[in-house]
């Protein structure tokens, strides 16, 4: 699996309206600009195509920053 | 023997949307930022005398003006809606009364949201080859926005009222390929209307509770956005895998994949995740927002009047949605 940064990296480049290398593994995803459900719908689809990891809303609601996106992917990809 | 789409009309409700009329009425969004967060400019909205079957009726009269079809010729019609004119009787004996079409033929309704396209389309293809009938007119017709709330953001700015027909006929060479269907009703809680019919009907509270919005008396059309998604992501990739394993053919040998329209992002996740190339790829919601069971033979007609789809064509046509419900097929020209 990436390591944590690149997961940041290529995050970034899912939106739009982020500026590269402006997010860090605890960010709060909520707050990238213009964050909307449309937004964690993109995150959700970035994690199925890259890591075959489908989250769910409970996923979504239990995760603050980046690094708790990551945490819960390597949880899921472990078990 | 086989059979064939020989021809698709479609009709848009009268009412045209913008994003600038929809920011007006949402000033929290801004005209640029729908467009930019759904992708679709212009949505189409029915009045309240003018429901599904109506549009259906006017996408047939055109079928017929369009096309050598006689009312006559017709031997068996499927229509497709989640808009009924009463539960009882079904909606397709009214239709074939004010078609004016033949007394001894088949009638049948076919309540199936956006799978219903690709649902009627395997319908269709089993009545012809079973030897039932040589001409099928399919009858679409939704009517969302008359189920939408609305002061509900996401329904009003993603779904568009619309009314389709098609007319299948025997052939002699099979050009409708093997239809795979599915189906998980326990995704009913995802996407249903709520307060609709006999289960759970209409009552004194829900009047008052929505009495400044008419009372909804048609029932309200409630969404679960994540889980729609969701499921799209899990199901149509694998639909998709398995259209192209019944009717022996690889990822590469369909020249256009017609997913029911269900939104930009559902789409554009379902292309990113097949690796399908944009060429391949049709997008028709833009213009015309989801127009649920309308929104694939919409997209196969503007697919044939851009050139994207010709003789010798394999179309991928896969709708999905409300159930949950999926089917699927290809498309030979």
């Amino acid at each position: 699996m990436i390591d944590e940064n690149e997961f940041v990296r290529l995050l970034e480049n899912e939106f739009e309206d982020v500026e590269e290398g402006s997010l860090k593994p605890d960010s709060s995803y909520r707050e990238i600009p213009n964050f909307s459900s449309m937004y964690a719908l993109i995150i959700i689809a970035f994690i199925d195509n890259e890591f075959d990891v489908l989250l769910t809303g409970e996923d979504l609601r239990s995760t603050e920053t980046i690094a708790d996106l990551y945490a819960i992917i390597q949880k899921k990809l472990n078990k | 023997m086989g059979c064939k789409i020989k021809h698709i009309t479609y009709h848009l409700a009268s009412e045209v949307i913008s994003n600038e009329d929809l920011s007006f009425e949402f000033p929290e969004f801004t005209a640029q930022r729908i467009y930019k967060n759904g992708g679709i400019k212009k949505r189409y909205r029915t009045i309240e005398s003018v429901i599904g079957s109506d549009l259906a009726y006017n996408a047939a009269t055109r079928l017929f003006e369009e096309t050598e079809l006689q009312r006559d010729d017709v031997e068996f019609i499927l229509f497709c809606t989640e808009g009924l004119d009463y539960i009882a009787p079904m909606t397709a004996c009214l239709l074939q009364d004010r078609l004016g079409l033949r007394q001894d033929i088949g009638a049948l309704d076919l309540p199936s949201g956006c799978s219903g396209f690709t649902n009627a389309v395997g319908m269709a293809k089993a009545i012809i080859e079973s030897g039932q009938s040589t001409n099928v007119l399919l009858l679409f017709g939704d009517t969302p926005g008359l189920v939408s709330h609305p002061k509900d953001f996401v329904l009003r700015s993603l779904f568009s009222d619309a009314g389709a027909a098609v007319w299948v006929v025997k052939s002699k060479e099979n050009k409708i390929g093997k239809v795979v269907y599915g189906v998980d009703g326990s995704g009913v809680k995802h996407l249903f209307v709520d307060q609709s019919c006999l289960r759970n009907p209409p009552n004194e509270a829900w009047f008052e509770k929505n009495k400044e919005v008419g009372g909804m008396p048609r029932g309200q059309m409630k969404m679960d956005g994540l889980g729609v998604f969701r499921f799209s992501l899990k199901k149509v990739p694998v639909l998709v895998d398995n259209i192209l394993k019944k009717n022996d053919l690889q990822i590469d040998d369909i020249d256009l994949f017609v997913f029911h329209q269900a939104s930009k992002i559902i789409l554009k996740s379902i292309q990113r995740k097949l690796k399908i190339s944009d060429k391949k790829m049709a997008y028709y919601i833009e213009e015309n927002g989801n127009t649920v069971s309308v929104s694939i033979p919409l997209a196969l007609k503007e697919a044939e009047k851009e050139g994207r789809i010709s003789k010798g064509s394999k179309v991928l046509i896969a709708g999905f949605g409300i159930g949950f419900s999926w089917s699927g097929t290809v498309l030979f020209y």
